[in-house]
């Protein structure tokens, strides 16, 4: 007979700083209504009731709850963009959490479903958003069966569908999920794919679905664990929420912290002020590097940042001091490599992973992420040249022209620079394809060209442009990862 | 002859009233078909065209975006063993070496027997219990290689049916809209007011967003 023990809240660690989204990860049966309804459950959407739309939008904007999907824009004004007049409006959730070395959302959807019905409620009524689709990623079926159940049971119950609490504010909430395609994570893709279609991102302008989003009407995305905050702030008020925290990342963050750690595990952390080094080495949190080993790197936002060093583990949660230092905090995930890490290899994981999940809409992106993958492979596997670290950076170049953002190496007198960079794809996906290549060969020079020296006799061909060999078609695609083989 | 059991035709009808245009019902709909039969056929995809309203061209263009549709049959298990950073990190590709190994297939490949295809999957959203994988959508955490060995064993026993599903249900539990409670889907070109309690708000003189 099997015995699998699967963990309530796997990943999860409480610590002592204050819990906004978490509180109730403790109960065996936080995802159940009573548990909700005995722990300060609805109460928020009660509280709003209670107040006019406007009003309830202004508490949002003045608790400056910023989006925690990775891209940190404000909810309260983002939900100001919706042209006036125009109907109906529309929220769809994103819940199709894929970006490498984050999950949070997947927990908040397991393990407190009705704080998230909660937040939709509230997101709706102030903005007069008529029906919520909540799109859950595929692969993620507990998720699926607890929010189903959530909704199954709050519909029963009269807290979602018509007349919510006895008043005139009538909403549906349908769950929507997905079938596995990273870049549906992209809010434009989001909507094309809850319409249907191919999870392609849509042309800007415009830049926000809030003026012209799900079937050409206004829609207002947001992230799970930005909505789960918002009864928290309505039960509690702005200012409460805003004494966390800094004035410019007040709150709490969902962070996941993986990779070569004594404890890895997800922490809701205070905004602004906690720093890396706390994540890393403090005892309530990581507790430091596993098996006694050094740092040689992190990355500190999710698969698509660029990457940091020890040289950067003081800066704190706080946007506006990480991107001067030339990355971003993204979705909340830090990825951690010690000392016996193959840098090249590591990259290449990484950059694996958006090659695959480039959807093919942007020219640069669909050749040139592949084209990172299978030049950066070969350097990996002893059979690169010189040539191809040059080949590397100009494909790069060819997505991102311009500097791309690094940060500091001290030792070699290198100054940052800063996030963002410049693209020439429609969405995220193909810059962050290169942003691990960039990364590994900016601060690890020396593991690349190692690498490659012995086959400096090689390269023979003209000096400018790629050489004939230097394409992705000499070779079959592969996708055994046996030959990435990560020491730890 | 219709491809969807009668069952599955009222719950794809379900399904479809609630969104405001049927097309939006099509990734659903896959769904339910894999949920039925394990796999996409085309003729699964014929059906879902007529009742979206669409063509089973447009289908099959959805439908071969996304990696979770299989449009051939794979085994009663899927097993997803992440390659992605943190797993990588943590043993991934030794992990997936010894599955191999096991299983008597390479990564993408399905066991003779029909029971088991093992496939390497992009992260998975466990990064803290690396390596990871999952069995038809249902998570193992911090696998070595005999706990891979013991889950493999478990499934081909059917010590773990009530867990695991076959492959094609992810989530048992579905939404279920009471009649009485529903709002209802209106296309959004037939609403051209605001919601209600918007409007009363801004007949109270407070204003609207």
């Amino acid at each position: 007979m099997a015995s699998y023990t699967i963990p309530h809240a796997p990943g999860f660690v409480a610590n002592d700083a204050p819990r906004i989204v978490t509180e109730r990860f403790d109960h065996p049966d936080s995802y159940t209504l009573e548990r909700y309804l005995a722990t300060g459950g609805y109460e928020g959407l009660r509280a709003a009731l209670g107040r006019t739309p406007e009003e309830v939008h202004g508490e949002v904007r003045s608790a400056t709850l910023l989006g925690r999907g990775g891209a940190g824009f404000p909810a309260g004004v983002k939900w100001g963009f919706c042209p006036p007049g125009v109907w109906p409006r529309y929220l769809v959730v994103n819940g199709d959490e894929s970006e490498p070395g984050t999950y949070k959302d997947r927990l908040l959807m397991e393990l407190d479903p009705h704080q998230l019905i909660e937040g939709c409620l509230i997101a709706c009524y102030a903005v007069g958003l008529s029906q919520c689709f909540l799109y859950i990623r595929g692969e993620m079926a507990v998720a699926q069966e607890r929010v189903a159940q959530a909704l199954n049971e709050a519909y029963e119950a009269g807290w979602v569908g018509r007349n919510i609490c006895g008043t005139d504010f009538s909403v549906d909430i349908v769950l929507h999920w997905g079938a596995g395609a990273y870049v549906v994570g992209e809010e434009t893709a989001l909507i094309e794919s809850l319409e249907g279609n191919r999870g392609m991102p849509r042309l800007k302008p415009p830049y926000f679905p809030a003026a012209i989003g799900l079937y050409g009407q206004p829609t207002i995305v947001n992230n799970v664990e930005t909505l789960a905050n918002l009864p928290w702030i309505l039960r509690h008020g702005a200012e409460a929420f805003t004494a966390i925290g800094t004035p410019t990342s007040p709150g709490t963050r969902m962070v996941a912290v993986s990779g070569h750690v004594q404890r890895p595990g997800v922490y809701e952390i205070t905004n602004g002020t906690t720093t890396f080094r706390d994540l890393i080495y403090g005892d309530d949190y990581c507790g430091g590097m596993h098996r006694g080993r050094e740092l040689k790197a992190f990355v500190p936002g999710g698969g698509s940042a660029p990457w940091f060093t020890p040289a950067q583990l003081d800066l704190p949660f706080e946007a506006s001091e990480v991107g001067p230092q030339g990355s971003m905090l993204g979705s909340g995930a830090v990825m951690v490599m010690d000392d016996t890490t193959d840098i090249p290899a590591a990259a290449l994981t990484l950059t694996k992973f958006y090659a695959h999940e480039s959807c093919g809409k942007c020219v640069p992106c669909r050749e040139g992420a592949t084209w990172l993958e299978r030049v950066l492979r070969r350097v990996c596997d002893g059979t690169g040249t010189p040539r191809d670290l040059d080949v590397l950076f100009e494909v790069g170049a060819s997505i991102c022209p311009g500097d791309f953002p690094h940060a500091a190496v001290p030792e070699r007198g290198l100054e940052p620079k800063p996030f963002p960079y410049q693209m020439t794809t429609i969405c995220f996906v193909g810059p962050s394809a290169f942003a691990p290549v960039h990364s590994a060969m900016t601060l690890f020079p020396e593991e690349f060209e190692a690498r490659v020296a012995p086959n400096a006799h090689l390269d023979t061909g003209p000096s400018d442009g790629p050489a004939s060999g230097t394409g992705p078609s000499d070779g079959p695609a592969s996708n055994s990862i046996s030959e990435v083989a990560i020491r730890v | 002859m219709s491809f969807f059991t009668e069952e599955n035709r009222s719950l794809a009808r379900e399904i479809i009233g609630r969104y405001p245009r049927r097309r939006s019902a099509m990734i659903p709909l896959l769904h339910v078909a894999q949920a039925q039969a394990g796999w996409v056929s085309e003729e699964a995809m014929v059906e879902i065209a007529e009742l979206v309203d669409t063509t089973p061209a447009e289908v099959l263009g959805t439908c071969s975006f996304y990696e979770m549709f299989k449009r051939e049959p794979v085994g009663k298990y899927l097993v997803n063993i992440c390659a992605t950073m943190s797993c990588a990190l943590a043993g991934a590709a030794e992990l997936m070496e010894h599955a191999e190994e096991r299983l008597g297939v390479r990564a993408g490949g399905t066991t003779p027997d029909g029971l088991f295809t093992l496939a390497s999957a992009e992260c998975q959203a466990a990064c803290t219990e690396a390596p990871c994988l999952q069995v038809n959508y249902r998570y193992r955490y911090r696998v070595d290689a005999d706990g891979f060995d013991q889950l493999v064993d478990d499934l081909a026993a059917g010590a773990l049916d009530d867990e695991i599903p076959p492959h094609g249900v992810t989530a048992r539990v579905r939404q279920h809209i009471p009649a009485g409670r529903a709002v209802g889907a209106v296309p959004p070109e037939a609403v051209n007011e605001p919601p209600v309690w918007i409007a009363a708000a801004a007949s109270n003189g407070a204003g609207s967003a």
